[in-house]
């Protein structure tokens, strides 16, 4: 078997005496999305910032294709070059126009040309539909454009990994559904993902295996289905039902 | 929205859904509304003008009749004496200018680096970090004459070689020492007001902390602190008339040494003119810049 391009072994975060996240094993194969549910406060968004390095974890392994990047010596800049991540909200710069958003990280992490990072940025805004608003502000854009500006911005740097979270949070649903159909694109291309969402329906159209988190720890995963339709753990089924109940299924 | 009616109007000929061309023509009832604002507007117009006559009007004849006008007027505005001394406090207002351009250059300077290491968090700065924060809160609470009197006249008398006696250098000196923790307070405001997603949004793409720096967290907020800048530039304009306590002959000093010989207040307020002519169209752009800059924030929080 190849390597995957996540493994989480036992990884464990606290703030503080709190604890976040609890004994997380997880492996994420090339071109699958992994994503996670579960309750706000259950430690989906520690997760993702854990795995980018935005966080540091208190115990356990995190290794990407097989490298140990929770290892002192690994430089976070340089892990950081290979993963995309794109968050709730306040994504863009708000200085920057949209096409100088997207050629900031490939100029000057990636050592482009600026010409270069130009092409490759209007080429991928072509590709979903963004091509008219390069020369706009982030503060023209609807907030469904600006996250599918984000997530652009996030694809321009070739990442290996994508880490999304809940980036249709902060969206009425009319826009939820253009930055949904954006992702369930490149999940068709390939792209190996990690999200965290509250959109049920979403997660069962893109992910290949769906994790409840619940108090940081991993209660049960498995097959969208059998999480989704079939969950054996009461907690989950809870959980699911109040999901349900709010309209979001 | 003016369109949206349009489009439903009957005289609508152009049938094309979503072509807001040339076919649009005001409904009878905008044209209506149109004259009845015009009309509004000419009448608000009009009473701001008639009030203002009578207002100020009845002002300025109270003064000019006043019994104490005669006098007041020959010793403050004796005009054709005001303008006689203007070439000499024109010369010393140079003074002042050069004192501005030089300390606000090295203001913006000392400040942006006291403003750097007051935000960073790298261990290897805490002790830098430690002094600026003294720095800021000590020169920040003292007034800014003690200090000039404290440089101006302090280090000479410290005879120490090589330092200048220079009362124009060690003025500039006391006025950047101050500025800068002022700035300095400032700038870090404005770059603690950056919402830290945007930290983690270019820390993501990989942005190292320095071009995190540079690129995403300084342009923010150095907008967002430009009209509080400019604010401290037009008293930074005002304060350079303060080292002519040290003999620096500026616009004041120019206008003290000729009021002492004639005994009489003209030069001052000619004085005053010269730094409004500079100050007022500054502070009004630091005004438009203000308002532009809040617009600009509320856009992005609607967004
Ligand atoms: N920097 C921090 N310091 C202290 N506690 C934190 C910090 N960040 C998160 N937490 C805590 O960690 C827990 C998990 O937070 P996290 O943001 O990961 O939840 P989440 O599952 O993403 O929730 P949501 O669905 O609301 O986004 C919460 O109890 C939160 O209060
Ligand atoms: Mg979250």
């Amino acid at each position: 078997m190849s390597i995957p391009v996540l493994a989480l072994e036992k990884v464990r975060k606290a703030f503080g005496s709190e604890v976040v996240l609890e004994d997380i094993s997880i492996t994420v194969p090339e071109h699958t999305a992994t994503v996670f549910i579960g309750a706000s406060g259950s430690g989906k968004s520690t997760l993702l910032r854990c795995i980018n390095l935005l966080e540091q974890i208190d115990d356990g392994v995190i290794r990407l294709d097989g490298q140990d990047i929770s290892d002192v010596s690994v430089d976070p800049d340089e892990i950081r070059r290979k993963l995309g991540m794109v968050f709730q909200s306040f994504n863009l710069f708000p200085h920057m126009s949209v096409v100088e958003n997207i050629i900031l990280a490939p100029m000057r992490v990636h050592g482009k040309s600026r010409d270069e990072a130009i092409v490759e940025a209007l080429e991928l805004l072509t590709r979903f539909g963004l091509r008219e608003k390069a020369e706009q502000y982030p503060d023209r854009l609807s907030g469904g454009q600006q996250q599918r500006v984000a997530i652009i911005r996030s694809l321009a740097v070739k990442p290996r990994l994508l880490l999304l979270d809940e980036i249709t949070s902060a969206l009425d649903p009319v826009l939820v559904n253009e930055v949904l159909s954006t992702v369930r694109d490149l999940k068709e291309h390939g792209m190996t993902m990690l999200l965290a969402t509250h959109e049920m329906g979403f997660a069962k159209q893109v992910a290949d295996e769906v994790c409840f988190l619940e108090h940081g720890r991993i209660l049960e995963w498995g097959k969208p289905e059998e999480i989704l339709e079939n969950a054996k753990k009461s907690q989950t089924k809870e959980f699911l039902k109040r999901v349900h109940e709010a309209g979001r299924l | 929205m003016n369109q949206e009616v349009g489009r439903g109007s009957e005289n609508s000929s152009d049938s094309a859904p979503y072509s807001f061309g040339g076919a649009w023509q005001p409904s009878a009832i905008e044209i209506e509304r149109r004259i009845a604002r015009k009309a509004r507007s000419r009448k608000n117009a009009l009473v701001a003008t008639a009030s203002s006559i009578v207002v100020l009007g009845t002002l300025l004849s109270i003064i000019i009749t006043s019994p104490g006008w005669k006098t007041l007027s020959e010793t403050f505005f004796k005009w054709a004496y005001g303008f006689e001394v203007l070439p000499k406090i024109i010369l010393g207002f140079g003074a002042n200018l050069f004192l501005t351009v030089i300390a606000a250059t090295s203001v913006a300077f000392f400040g942006l680096i006291l403003a750097l290491v007051r935000t960073s968090r790298s261990p290897a700065i805490t002790p830098f970090r430690l002094l600026a924060t003294v720095y800021v809160d000590v020169f920040r609470g003292i007034p800014m004459l003690l200090i000039i009197l404290l440089v101006g006249f302090g280090i000479p008398a410290l005879r120490l070689q090589g330092v200048t006696n220079n009362v124009f250098i060690l003025g500039i000196m006391a006025v950047i020492i101050t500025y800068s923790a002022y700035v300095a307070e400032v700038i870090r405001s404005g770059i603690l007001t950056v919402h830290p997603s945007q930290r983690a949004a270019a820390r993501s793409l990989g942005l190292s902390n320095m071009q995190t720096l540079r690129y995403v967290v300084l342009p923010q907020a150095l907008r967002r602190v430009t009209p509080p800048l400019l604010n401290d530039l037009v008293s930074l304009i005002k304060d350079t008339g303060l080292v002519s306590i040290l003999g620096v002959t500026d616009a004041i000093r120019a206008a003290q040494i000729e009021s002492s010989r004639s005994f009489n207040y003209t030069p001052y307020v000619m004085a005053a003119g010269i730094f409004l002519l500079v100050t007022i169209p500054l502070t009004r752009y630091t005004d438009r810049t203000l308002r532009k800059s809040i617009e600009r924030q509320n856009a992005q929080g609607l967004a």
